[in-house]
């Protein structure tokens, strides 16, 4: 039992759970935005496979990795822009248009993706981003390595967790963006657009959804592949849920899912052979239903989720 | 800017929505520290008006002027631009976000941030000058109806409002409250504030208006220019455009009692009933004063039997009916007037018909071994549309498009239809203009003379004193007091709802 723990808890353990988590962090907050705006966005998923796409595309054909960020972060803010016409500017179904958004990124990405690469056998492969440690930060013992010496993408996950709750709590924009997602006849009469601020929010979180997506084919992979994505858009839909729409508890959300999926591949590599592997490949899984399960109780969502807005009804 | 400028005027206003003429060359005019009473009975064209003048609606003719300036008022934002705001019936508050963050939604910030400190000496200032607190942290959920309002009205005076449009406010506050708004409002008149007081209460609009202007069916119907000085019948009959005569009334004869509540106490919703005895007998109207939240929804409720008591007797021609369904109590005769109609009145979604079939939709009269019968349905419905002259295009109406006059009227018929033995109606006639309230209130004094006792649980003491052979006063889930019609007085009622006075 000691070699095992010996084996999970070594250096890079830390290291890993920022990894995984950077991802996360950013389609969690992407989603947290336009909730908050009172737009769910289940197209989350396929945002995130077509902007792994363009930004693994644009890098590998222009050799410029920020311009691949540069085109997922546009992608995904194009994807919300759909997203929200559907369902801001129409008030369709929310739920029916973000599935539709899904499997028309993901459409779109396989398309795409034959149409420049055509069939391989191997997968083409980037030259990916490479950590990059930040002076004598780096040198910290034990929290310095995994924290410091990381991808710049990480970096910018750790700083949109404060930028986004400071926008959201300590700036006009982020009050009107919270009362378009509570009471938007309030924010209406008091002259806010509410087209406009849902609009705005829908193609924030799209482009950080983007992001998201990019991270994992141009910093973690390095390659595209379609099951790159492989359903951490739904997870993030949970963790706002269990991050109970604040930027600060969604981090954490995604550092704790982290944590449980860097631990369960760890187990799998202990070899612990009696056990099936799959066992551990559900682990993360079975515990966003359990904290989903305990937290949702007293989970409160912004009061107009999922309702359209229309002016007047007469 | 000479004074004898108005703040704002709307001259020959027009709107029409398809065929329906909501406004017809309107006129309106409010000066400078003036009251304004805006009078009409419901579907009079009162708040399309104030729409055009909030900017929800563009006129299809018409000018509005503002301190003598011709303006044009295309969304709230502009509206607000030019120093109007407005607090409508249903606030537009957040209520799981902080008094400050709804004070300052749609302002601009200080560099790009919030003003936090800035806001907080606006709203001392506020405060000051016309006596409305408010504690800027705390959720709006954990307000009072009436410090909710008094919100929307700071809301509307931090953003520099010149003119407020009040539309309905004192319908959603207890008589206490009514004077502290009153005299918040006096004191905006003194720095030149305008007001429009929308209200169908004609007793406030005399205390508090300078003038009045009445509309019927989308025109201006009158002018009152004193209407201290002006009877309240006259101001009826421009709203109405006829005599308004208060329903006649025989002497009461009371026969046995034929709803009986001893000594019951129950759980909530909202505040538990403690120890409350209470009678009604045949033919006899008793009626339940109290400020909103003192045990009336229990008392309702537990009459009902959608709320089973937890100690004491509820006893219905006789028959002990603590335990029973509401379907079971109805059956005994029980008729019930809910006070929402909207959620436990009716279904809003389905046909108006199968709402008004709704409690005995089971019984011989609607269905036969387990299948409807749609004929015998529509034709009830139909029958009762007629009698009750309910305005709708027919029975398959979706329910929720019927006005709340309509609504209420189905409510009646679909109580009353049946010859109910005791009826209990809680808010008979909130939110209704004088003609609707007035056919509700006929119609109770009817089954009255049918024999049938009935139980009016209301918040509007005059209605009380007109229908009412007893009145029983709620106070803190007991009866505070129990008064003859004689000797009730509105004075008295008041002092007893207040708790001030109590003999129970």
């Amino acid at each position: 039992m000691n070699a095992v723990l010996e084996q999970v808890f070594q250096v890079g353990f830390l290291a890993a759970i920022i990894r995984i988590a950077t991802p996360l962090a950013f389609a969690t907050l992407g989603e947290m935005f336009s909730e908050r705006a009172g737009v769910l966005n289940l197209g989350i998923e396929g945002i995130m496979l077509l902007s792994a796409m363009t930004g693994f595309t644009t890098a590998s054909l222009t050799g410029s990795l920020w311009l691949g960020i540069l085109a997922a972060i546009i992608t995904g803010a194009l994807m919300g822009a759909l997203h929200a016409v559907l369902t801001v500017a129409l008030g369709l179904s929310q739920h029916v248009c973000g599935i539709g958004v899904t499997l028309f990124g993901s459409g779109l990405a396989y398309f795409f993706y034959r149409l420049v690469f055509g069939q391989q056998s191997v997968p083409p492969s980037i030259e990916g981003f490479k950590p990059v440690p930040i002076p004598i930060l780096s040198d910290i013992p034990v929290i310095g390595p995994p924290i410091f010496n990381q991808f710049t993408l990480v970096y910018l996950a750790i700083l949109a967790i404060p930028i986004s709750a400071f926008l959201l709590y300590r700036t006009p924009w982020g009050l009107s963006l919270r009362m378009v997602g509570e009471n938007p006849r309030a924010a209406d009469s008091a002259g806010v657009s509410v087209i406009g601020m849902r609009f705005q929010a829908v193609m924030l979180g799209g482009a950080l959804m983007g992001v998201a997506g990019a991270f994992l084919t141009m910093a973690q992979f390095n390659a595209f592949t379609f099951g790159v994505i492989s359903g951490r858009g739904w997870v993030a839909i949970a963790l706002v849920v269990f991050g109970r729409w604040d930027p600060w508890r969604s981090a954490g959300a995604a550092l704790l899912f982290a944590f449980v999926d860097a631990l369960q591949l760890r187990l799998q590599a202990a070899g612990l052979g009696h056990i099936p592997y799959e066992i551990f490949l559900m682990l993360p899984f079975v515990l966003t239903i359990v904290a989903m399960a305990l937290m949702s109780r007293n989970a409160v969502a912004p009061s107009a989720l999922l309702k359209p807005f229309r002016r007047e009804e007469r | 800017m000479s004074p004898d400028v108005p703040l704002i005027e709307m001259r020959g206003i027009s709107k029409s929505f398809g065929a329906v003429k909501a406004n017809q060359a309107v006129d309106l005019v409010v000066g400078r520290g003036e009251i304004l009473g805006l009078l009409g009975e419901n579907g009079a064209g009162k708040t399309t008006l104030m729409n055009i003048l909030f900017g929800a609606y563009q006129p299809d003719a018409g000018e509005i002027f503002i301190e003598g300036k011709p303006t044009v008022i295309n969304s709230s934002a502009d509206a607000l631009a030019a120093g109007i705001g407005m607090v409508h019936q249903h606030f537009h508050l957040a209520g799981r976000m902080s008094v400050l963050e709804n004070l300052l939604i749609g302002i601009p910030g200080k560099n790009g941030r919030l003003d936090r400190a800035g806001a907080l000496v606006k709203l001392a200032e506020i405060a000051d000058r016309y006596g409305l607190k408010l504690d800027p942290d705390v959720a709006v959920s954990s307000l009072s109806i009436g410090e909710q309002q008094r919100l929307e009205i700071v809301k509307a005076l931090y953003r520099g409002a010149k003119l407020l449009i009040l539309d309905e406010p004192t319908a959603v506050l207890a008589p206490g409250e009514v004077e502290g708004l009153f005299a918040a409002l006096r004191a905006m008149t003194q720095q030149g504030l305008g007001i429009i007081f929308i209200s169908h209460k004609l007793n406030e609009v005399r205390a508090l208006t300078h003038r009045c202007t009445v509309l019927r069916h989308g025109r201006v119907a009158g002018r009152v220019d004193r209407p201290a000085e002006t009877a309240t019948a006259e101001m009826a009959r421009l709203m109405c455009g006829h005599e308004i005569v208060p329903p006649a009334k025989g002497p009461s004869v009371p026969g046995s009692a034929v709803l009986q509540l001893e000594r019951v106490s129950t759980d909530g919703p909202g505040m538990p009933l403690r120890d409350v005895s209470l009678s009604v007998r045949e033919g006899e109207i008793v009626g339940i004063a109290g400020v909103s939240g003192n045990g009336q929804r229990a008392l309702a409720d537990v009459v009902s039997g959608m709320l089973r008591p937890n100690a004491g007797q509820i006893e219905i021609g006789g028959k002990a009916v603590s335990r029973f369904t509401p379907r079971e109590v109805q059956a005994l005769g029980l008729g019930r007037i809910p006070e929402d109609r909207m959620t436990t009145g009716l279904v809003t979604n389905l046909p108006l018909a199968d709402s008004m079939v709704l409690p005995r939709v089971g019984t011989e009269a609607f269905s036969r071994k387990g299948l409807l019968k749609p004929g015998a349905i529509i034709a009830f419905a139909e029958e009762q549309i007629k009698a009750y002259d309910i305005r709708c295009p027919g029975p398959m109406i979706r329910a929720g498009a019927l006005s709340g006059g309509n609504l209420q009227k189905a409510l009646l018929a679909r109580e009353l239809a049946f010859d109910p033995k005791v009826l209990i109606a809680a808010q008979p006639t909130r939110g209704l203009d004088i003609g609707a309230a007035r056919f509700v209130h006929e119609k109770f004094l009817a089954l009255r003379e049918r024999r049938c006792g009935i139980l009016v649980i209301s918040e509007d003491l005059e209605e009380l004193l007109t229908l009412s052979d007893r009145i029983a006063v709620m106070y803190e889930g007991r009866i505070a007091g129990m008064l003859d019609a004689a000797d009730a007085t509105v004075a008295r009622l008041g002092m007893l709802m207040s708790g001030a006075e109590g003999n129970a």
